[in-house]
Parts: C-alpha cells; sequence; structure tokens
C-alpha cells in the first residue's frame, strides 16, 4: 500500500484480514509473484502485465471501497488461451488468484489479493457472434452488459438482465454475481439468461458448462462469484423488446401507502416489467443529481412498468394506475414516449451513486424479505435509524421484495463508520428474521461472509464448501470470499479423499 | 478556498463507481484502470496522501485528454474538470520532463497560442527558418511530430495567401437585436478564417451587431487545459480587457468557448480581476447557443446535404451544448442530419492531445473515422477547428475524403441561400 494511505470511506471498518503488500513486489521477496509476472510478460501483449505499486493500486477495490487490497500482479489477458495459462502458472506456483470484470461489485468480490494475482477482463470484449435466428449471442466476458442490447436493440432485441450499473458492468461479473435489475421480477436474474459458459477451471482446463445431462454445472457456476472458475465465453439468450412498453411514476404520501400499492398490483396477479420504489431521501438525492423532476414532498414514489402485447398492457395499466389512487397516490404521470420514460427511470437508475450527493460516504445494503413484510420491515429499519442517528435512505426492487438501503454516514466523524456498519448488519437480521436473505443480486464476497452463519447452519455451509472444494481443490480461485471460515479442502469434514464408494462401485457417475 | 485546498473534498465526491468508464477514451481503448477517469482519480488521490508524482502516474495524467466526458457521466457530480487542472499544474510545477517532452512542450506552446507565429509557419519548411529551434527540433524529432499536424492544417486549409481581415465591426442586416463581441481564436483565425467570416456574417443576418476587437489575442484554452495557469491567466486578462465594452462574446470555436466559461473559476483569487472574470465567463456564449437563446428571424433557405454532426468534447460535455446545434441544423430546409455512433467519445483531438499522444490520438480519430463513414453522411459538421482536422485526417487514412464544415458554415449557405455549392471543396 501507498504509504500513509488510508483508506477513505472506511475509517475503523473492518479492512481485509490479508497482510498488507509492503515489500512484497518488485524487490525480489516475493519470489512466485515475480516469477509469475516474467512468464504472464512472455505470454500477453505489451501493455498486460501491472506490477509496478501506483498503478496495482488503482485496483485494490471494486464499487464497495470499504476493503482494500493492493493485487501483486494484474495481467490483463485477451483471450481464454491467456486465461488458462495465466491459472495454469498460477497453479504451478500455488499463488491465488482473482478474476476481476468493470470493478462495479458491491460486496468486495473482486477483492484482489496483495499475494496473488488479478486477472482483469477488460480487454476480452469482443461479441463473437450473433445468431437472431436462434435468439443467442456469444460474447467475450468483460463485454459490457449494455453493450450487448446496443448490438441487436435495432433488430427488435435485447440482453433482459438489466442491473443498474449495466452501462459499464461486464458480462462475467454479472454471470459471477447472477445479477439482476429492475426488471428481473417479470424476466429473471443472469441465469435465466445464460445458455452455456467456457470456463477456465481451476486447474487451467477449458470446458464447455450447459445444459446437457447430469449435474446442472451451469446452475452451479452462475452466481458462485468467481469461485469456481473464470468463464472466458458465454452465451446469452437475446430477448424479443416487447411490443409495447408503459410506465408510470406514482407519488405517496408514506412508504406504507406505496407498499400497500405492491401488494395489491402483485395480489392482482399482474406480473408487471418491473416495480420499483423510493423514499423521501433518495428521491432528494436522485433530485440533486439528475433533476429527475419527481414529485415534490412524496414520502415514496413507485415506478411500475408493464410491457408485452398492447391490448393486455392497456388493460392492466388502466388497473395499475386504480390500484395506485386507491391506495393513496396523490400524483401519477403516465410517459408519454420514451424521452419521459427514460426521465423517470434515470431518477431510480441513478439513486445509489446519486446518493454521494446527500452523503460523503455511504453503505449499499442489499437483502431480501418476502413481499408482504415490506410495511414491517420498513417500519423497522425506520425505528433503527431514529434510534441510532444514522439516515438510511431506500431504494428497493419492490416487486421482489429486493431491499437497497442505503445508510449514510459522515466518514470524517470518527466512530460514523461503525455505527453505520452496524445499522447495516441489524437491517440484515431483520430480513433474516422475516424469512428473507443476506443478498439480493450484490452477492455475498468479503463483506457478508460474516453474515452467512446468521442464515445457514455450519452443515448448510459445510456442504456448499464441499462443491467448492469439488471444483477447486487447492483453494486457489478467489478464496476468502462467500464462506466465513474458509477451510482447506482436505479438512472439511466428511469429505472423502478417495472415489465415492458408489462410484467405486459403478453404480454412480462422476461428472 | 483554491482548487489545491479543495482537492481532500472534490476527491472524496467519487464513490468508485464506474459509472464514468465507458465513455472515457483511454478506458475505450486501453481497458485499464489506471486509464480510467476512476483510476485517474485514485491516482490523485494517492499522491494527495504522499505518495509522489513519479514517472508513471504522471504518464496516466498526461495520457487524459481532457474530454470531460466523464463529468458528463458521472452521477455523483465529481468536479474532474477542477481535479485534473489542479493535478496538470502540480505536474508542471513539481515533475522533471525529460528532456525530449521539454523541448516539445517549449515548441508547442511557443507557437500555437500565438496567431503572428502560427502564420509564419504557414508551409511547414518555414518552420525550420523562422522559430530559430531549427537545431533542437532536428536533434529531437521535434518537427516529425509537430510537422504532421501543421501539414494537416495546411491540407485541410484554404490555399495559402493572406486570411480574410474581419473589420472591426460588422452592421447587423434588418433591425439590430443585439450587440454581440466575437473571439476569432488563433488556430481557427488562422487556418479557418472562413468559418469567422461565416460567423459574422450569420449573426449579422440574425440582427446583431458584431464587434470584433483588434487587440484579441488568445484565450488561453491550450495553457489552461495543461496545467500552465500562469501563461493561462495571463491570456485570460488580455481577453477580458479586449472584450470590455459587448454584452456578449460569442465563441465559434468549442475550446475556446469553455476556457472563457472558466476565467471566473481560473482568477477568482485575483483581487483585481475575479469579478470581470467571473462577468466575463457569464457573458460567454457558443454560437448555437447564442443563437438559439435569440431565436431565428432570418429565412433558411434549402441546403440538400447529408450531413454528420459531431460533438466536440469542450462543447457537449464542457459546456452541455448538445441540442443547440442539432436544433439550428434542423431549422434548415433539406438538410438531412446523421447521429455519429458513441457520440460521448471523443475523437482524440483534444487540444494539444494529437501532438503530445499521437499514437493513442490517432486510434480514436480511426475509431471515430469509422463511426463517421457509417452515417454515409456526405459532409461532416463540428464546432472546432481541431476536431474537422483530427477526423478529415482519420478519414484520409482510411481512403475516405469527406468535406468538413463548421455550424456556422452550414448556416451561412442557408441563409444567404447559396444551396451545398459553397460547403463542398469541388463545388458539387
Ligand atoms: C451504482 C451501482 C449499481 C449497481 N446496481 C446493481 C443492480 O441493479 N443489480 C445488480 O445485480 N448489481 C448491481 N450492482 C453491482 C455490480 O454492478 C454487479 O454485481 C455486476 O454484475 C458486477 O460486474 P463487474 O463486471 O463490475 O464485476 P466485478 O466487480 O469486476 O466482479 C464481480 C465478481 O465477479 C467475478 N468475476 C468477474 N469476471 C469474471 C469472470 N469472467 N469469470 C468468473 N468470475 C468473474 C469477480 O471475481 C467478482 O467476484 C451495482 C453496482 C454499482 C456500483
Ligand atoms: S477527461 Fe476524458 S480522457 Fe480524461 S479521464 Fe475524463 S473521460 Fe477520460
Ligand atoms: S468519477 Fe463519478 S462516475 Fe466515475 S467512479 Fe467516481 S463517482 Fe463514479
Amino acid at each position: 500500500m501507498i504509504p500513509g494511505r488510508r483508506p477513505r470511506s472506511d475509517a475503523g471498518a473492518p479492512v481485509t484480514a490479508d497482510p498488507p503488500a509492503d515489500g512484497v513486489k518488485g524487490d525480489g521477496m516475493n519470489a512466485p509473484l515475480d516469477r509469475l509476472a516474467e512468464r504472464f510478460a512472455a505470454l500477453l501483449p505489451p501493455g498486460g502485465v501491472i506490477t509496478d505499486p501506483v498503478r496495482l493500486a488503482t485496483y485494490e477495490c471494486d464499487g464497495l471501497t470499504t476493503h482494500r487490497a493492493s493485487p501483486g500482479v494484474v495481467v490483463l489477458p485477451e483471450s481464454a488461451e491467456h486465461v488458462a495459462a495465466i491459472v495454469r502458472a498460477c497453479v504451478e506456483e500455488n499463488v491465488p488468484y482473482v478474476a476481476r470484470g468493470s470493478g462495479t461489485g458491491l460486496s468486495g468480490g473482486a477483492l484482489p489479493r496483495t499475494d496473488g494475482v488479478l486477472i482483469v477482463t477488460a480487454r476480452m470484449r469482443r461479441i463473437l457472434e450473433i445468431d437472431l435466428p436462434n435468439q443467442r449471442a456469444v460474447v467475450e466476458p468483460g463485454v459490457i452488459n449494455l453493450d450487448v442490447t446496443r448490438a441487436v436493440r435495432a433488430n427488435g432485441y435485447y440482453f433482459a438482465p438489466d442491473p443498474s450499473s449495466q452501462q459499464i458492468c461486464s458480462v462475467g461479473g454479472n454471470v459471477a454475481e447472477n445479477s439482476g435489475g429492475a426488471h428481473c421480477l417479470k424476466y429473471g436474474f443472469t441465469a435465466h439468461h445464460v445458455l452455456s459458459c467456457e470456463v477456465v477451471t481451476p486447474d487451467g482446463d477449458v470446458v464447455e458448462l450447459g445444459s446437457g445431462p447430469g449435474y446442472d454445472l451451469l446452475g452451479v457456476f452462475v452466481g458462485a462469484e468467481g469461485t469456481l472458475g473464470i468463464t472466458t465465453k458465454i452465451t446469452v439468450k437475446l430477448t424479443r423488446v416487447p411490443e409495447t412498453v408503459q410506465t408510470l411514476l406514482a407519488a405517496f404520501p408514506s412508504i406504507e401507502t406505496g407498499g400497500t400499492a405492491v401488494s395489491k398490483i402483485i395480489g392482482m396477479g399482474v406480473v408487471p416489467a418491473a416495480i420499483e420504489m423510493m423514499d423521501a431521501l433518495a428521491i432528494e438525492a436522485a433530485e440533486a443529481a439528475v433533476n429527475c423532476g419527481y414529485p415534490a414532498d412524496a414520502g415514496a414514489v413507485l415506478v411500475v412498468e408493464l410491457d408485452g402485447p398492447e391490448a393486455e398492457v392497456a388493460h392492466q395499466f388502466a388497473a395499475v394506475e386504480r390500484l395506485c389512487r386507491e391506495a393513496g397516490a396523490f400524483e401519477v404521470r403516465v410517459a408519454a414516449d420514451d424521452a419521459e420514460r427514460a426521465l423517470i427511470w434515470k431518477g431510480r437508475k441513478s439513486a445509489f451513486a446519486a446518493v454521494g450527493r446527500i452523503s460523503p460516504a455511504y453503505l449499499v445494503q442489499d437483502g431480501v424479505i418476502p413481499r408482504t413484510a415490506l410495511p414491517e420491515v420498513l417500519a423497522s429499519i425506520d425505528a433503527l435509524s431514529a434510534a441510532s442517528g444514522v439516515r438510511v435512505a431506500n431504494v428497493f426492487h419492490a416487486g421482489d421484495g429486493n431491499l437497497h438501503p442505503l445508510v449514510l454516514f459522515d466518514d470524517a466523524v470518527e466512530g460514523a463508520a461503525d455505527r453505520a456498519e452496524d445499522v447495516s448488519g441489524k437491517i440484515l437480521d431483520l430480513c433474516v428474521e422475516h424469512g428473507g436473505s443476506i443478498t439480493g443480486e450484490h452477492g455475498v464476497g468479503v463483506d457478508k461472509a460474516r453474515y452467512m452463519p446468521r442464515m445457514f447452519t455450519d452443515t448448510d455451509l459445510d456442504t456448499m464448501q464441499m462443491v467448492r472444494c469439488g471444483f477447486d481443490p487447492a483453494g486457489l480461485c478467489n478464496p476468502g470470499k462467500i464462506f466465513p471460515t474458509p477451510r482447506l479442502c482436505g479438512e472439511v469434514p466428511g469429505v472423502r479423499k478417495g472415489p465415492h464408494p458408489l462410484v467405486a462401485q459403478g453404480k454412480a457417475e462422476l461428472f | 478556498m483554491s482548487a489545491s485546498e479543495d482537492m481532500p473534498d472534490l476527491l472524496g465526491d467519487c464513490v468508485h463507481c464506474g459509472f464514468c468508464l465507458p465513455t472515457c477514451p483511454t478506458y475505450v481503448l486501453w481497458g485499464e484502470e489506471m486509464d480510467s477517469p476512476r483510476g485517474r482519480i485514485h491516482l490523485m488521490d494517492q499522491h494527495e496522501r504522499g505518495a509522489p508524482l513519479g514517472p508513471e502516474m504522471v504518464r496516466h495524467f498526461d495520457q487524459c485528454l481532457g474530454c470531460m466526458a466523464c463529468v458528463s457521466s458521472c452521477p455523483s457530480g465529481v468536479q474532474y474538470d477542477r481535479l485534473i487542472e489542479t493535478t496538470r499544474a502540480r505536474v508542471e510545477e513539481h515533475h522533471d520532463r525529460p528532456l525530449g517532452e521539454k523541448a516539445l512542450r517549449a515548441l508547442v506552446f511557443g507557437l500555437f497560442p500565438y496567431r503572428r507565429r502560427l502564420r509564419a509557419l504557414r508551409g511547414p519548411l518555414r518552420l525550420y527558418q523562422r522559430t530559430g529551434l531549427d537545431r533542437a527540433v532536428r536533434r529531437t524529432g521535434l518537427l516529425e511530430r509537430v510537422s504532421p499536424s501543421l501539414a494537416a492544417m495546411e491540407r485541410l486549409a484554404p490555399p495559402l495567401g493572406p486570411a480574410p481581415r474581419l473589420p472591426e465591426r460588422v452592421a447587423a442586416r434588418g433591425g439590430r437585436r443585439a450587440t454581440v463581441g466575437m473571439l476569432t481564436g488563433c488556430v481557427q483565425g488562422e487556418f479557418f478564417p472562413g468559418v469567422n467570416t461565416a460567423t459574422a456574417r450569420v449573426l449579422a443576418l440574425e440582427g446583431c451587431d458584431v464587434v470584433i476587437p483588434r487587440g484579441q489575442g488568445c484565450c488561453g484554452a491550450l495553457s489552461l487545459h495543461s496545467g500552465r495557469a500562469g501563461e493561462a491567466a495571463a491570456f485570460a486578462r488580455r481577453t477580458i480587457d479586449a472584450f470590455r465594452d459587448v454584452d456578449v462574446i460569442v465563441v465559434n470555436a468549442a475550446g475556446c468557448g469553455s476556457s472563457m466559461k472558466e476565467y471566473g473559476e481560473l482568477l477568482k483569487d485575483d483581487p483585481v480581476w475575479a469579478a470581470r472574470a467571473a462577468a466575463l465567463s457569464d457573458r460567454t456564449r457558443d454560437l448555437a447557443e447564442f443563437l438559439v437563446e435569440l431565436g431565428p428571424r432570418a429565412e433558411r433557405h434549402p441546403v440538400p446535404a447529408t450531413v454528420a454532426y459531431h460533438d466536440a468534447c469542450h462543447l457537449a460535455h464542457a459546456q452541455g451544448v448538445r441540442s443547440q446545434p442539432r436544433a439550428l441544423l434542423a431549422q434548415i430546409p433539406e438538410l438531412t442530419v446523421r447521429e455519429i455512433k458513441d457520440p460521448d467519445v471523443c475523437c482524440g483531438s483534444a487540444g494539444t492531445y494529437n501532438l503530445f499522444q499521437p499514437e493513442a490520438a490517432s486510434e480514436l480519430g480511426d475509431r471515430k473515422a469509422a463511426s463517421v463513414r457509417e452515417t454515409r453522411a456526405e459532409l461532416l459538421v463540428a464546432a472546432n477547428p481541431g476536431c474537422s482536422l483530427q477526423i478529415a485526417t482519420a478519414l484520409r487514412r482510411q481512403g475516405t475524403e469527406m468535406a468538413v464544415a463548421h455550424t456556422a458554415q452550414v448556416l451561412d449557405a442557408s441563409l444567404r441561400g447559396l444551396g451545398r455549392g459553397p460547403l463542398f471543396a469541388d463545388g458539387s
């Protein structure tokens, strides 16, 4: 790390468990990394290997700045062969490695290892194939999510997963995090739009994971946060642009009334393309950032979008509008055209980053609750906020109960980060208490590994680790993520060293 | 508070979301964090916390085009423009550049902002004869760096000969609606004099008395955007003085307009000039911005042509002027405007960038040229001389000759009912 460097927004927050990198690089102290750097330089085109501390430090964190560690070496491969060769070299030297796409992750999933290699896919950004008749495209992992859509939109197709970060996050990162977006309610997460992945396994083999007989390995891989291998080629599904889209913005006096509207809409059997809610504080931030012109004095706004065949949408839209008003909406605006729709969405999509306008620092939380528990959980968050004096702005995918509380604090005030961290953790407790989950779409990464035991028993966690060990027995592929207490695979209780008895007897097959 | 003292706060505004990456030209080219806005801000932060301004760090600041696409795309309102200006000033002050780089910079900054010296150089050969830099220049291979740019300007500029001298005052046609000052610029004035005459005519036809002060020189844009604040301030004071008597200053070169709008910030700690500088910034308008505010009065005649409109960074990102030029073009009968793919990404011209970072600049030029070709337009319209030069040169490398024009020239052709003829060199 840079002398005198103090992480900006984490005064006192838990920093990574990795040892400091001082003295590791460039001075012969870390022979395996030096040897690797040399091998990589021979393998990659000029500029493909980064070893000087100043440049390395720019990769020290992803979108979550509270965890930082300067990588030992950064490599910028340009092909699957490069990635495979890099992984094999790391295995030979027994050096850990971490994949990174665009570095927008919000759980520290791409947090580097000071004693390891960071494999950045930003130069693997070719769209290899577009096959419209079969509604699929084959892309390299560094391709930006929105670029897939941009390549096919003129033909009436798009790539459905739409995280708010879609203008910059990579498809590889989407696969790793199983990312979703506002439209997941109807269209599902990344997992539902990936047909197959070419993967460099932790052994350095290149394999294709797709649908087929046997275990659903693709299903295991998507969402594994880069711990089971690195995907080098992704076949994604392209979705037809719906015949029509209708968007409305409804302003409510309070979060509770907004929540009621959500329940009624879903209860009616309508599956909107999206139902998003923002509370007053989040509205204030968005307004400051992008002048989205949301109604003043709203306690909450709801963005509802319906899409599909013209007649169906028209019918349902009228019902949605009525339900909003019945639930207490004091203003309902319907987007007349794409420009107005874009303006409505602009406020919502900029909300996270926009909070920077109203608070020096903040934490983005991500939790899930059953939709019916919405009013209760929100009231509890309010109480938590009032009791602790920590402001919380709420933005959420209301349709599927995915909350994104934004916990605001001033990093210049001593202890503020700790208090924010505390409130943020308690919000997750609320989610688990109500039968929800500690993450909806941002992943566990390093940040939430410590919360895993709140949701899973030791047996659950051990079972998951066994799967991980099946892929990565040496534990070199993005180690230290997801699990609170990483174990060496050999030590995991109940793991057999030899083949499973059933396999040995020929009664079962090992895939 | 000076920008330098503000630095920690300005840096703190960045939440590391990465939204600025896709429109950053250097990130588009190389996919490296340290050549993205987020990475550069991180480097600045490292420096702020004590890391020295070493050559590795400086390289990434030098590689920034200053296109300000990151300012447009940042949802958190990070003022990258101020960050990079302060950083560049620090680099100039504290970083010892290698000799060759120093010589090149001395040559460029001793040449481009001075119209008379530029004039002396029309015809690259005279470069050797007149500057007295010849030996130093030859030794460092500088001429090879600078001369392609000069050569490109020569190619695009009308045949040698004295640039027509504009009168000090051009009277409004019809009833007078406003009195405006006009900046003639250095590169623009010397190599594209036709743009200035067109601008003056359009303003007059729209009912403006146009005042063109003789005493004006360089506005300081090149210096300001390269961290040479002292030099820029001197240019700024002179410009402020030259335009003391007009209500509005109309600028037709994007880079100049954006720097004049920054005078207030540049001179805010100067007790004598601060107020005047702020007032001048308030009174500065880009030509298109001004014409839309004024509203059309003169009749628009048809210009049957298909044009591609290019957003100059210093217009779109630095001044937020995007819709106005398009609106003006849309008013012209029989003119079709095509959009260029990835309009937010810089063409690589960026002031002195093509002189100091020729490779990156030409790669970006090639990308932009390819997008321009995709539009199948016959004429490229841009509001900055550097952009036109850069893109036309790149197009030529790809074997396409395309006419270029400034928005003012298209309007001029329309207002005067000349059709498309004057816009195409071969008169087609
Ligand atoms: C402002 C903002 C808004 C966001 N909004 C959303 C949202 O609405 N929905 C949502 O789901 N997420 C959201 N995110 C989170 C983030 O954008 C997503 O998780 C995204 O998918 C990460 O992509 P990335 O390319 O940045 O990956 P990175 O952050 O670089 O990496 C993320 C993880 O993927 C792994 N990885 C990267 N590439 C590969 C590969 N080729 N093979 C295997 N593993 C790989 C990394 O090791 C890491 O664990 C948001 C983030 C920000 C900053
Ligand atoms: S000014 Fe342009 S080149 Fe520089 S960091 Fe911003 S977007 Fe990139
Ligand atoms: S400059 Fe703005 S857009 Fe870029 S990373 Fe920082 S906050 Fe995000």
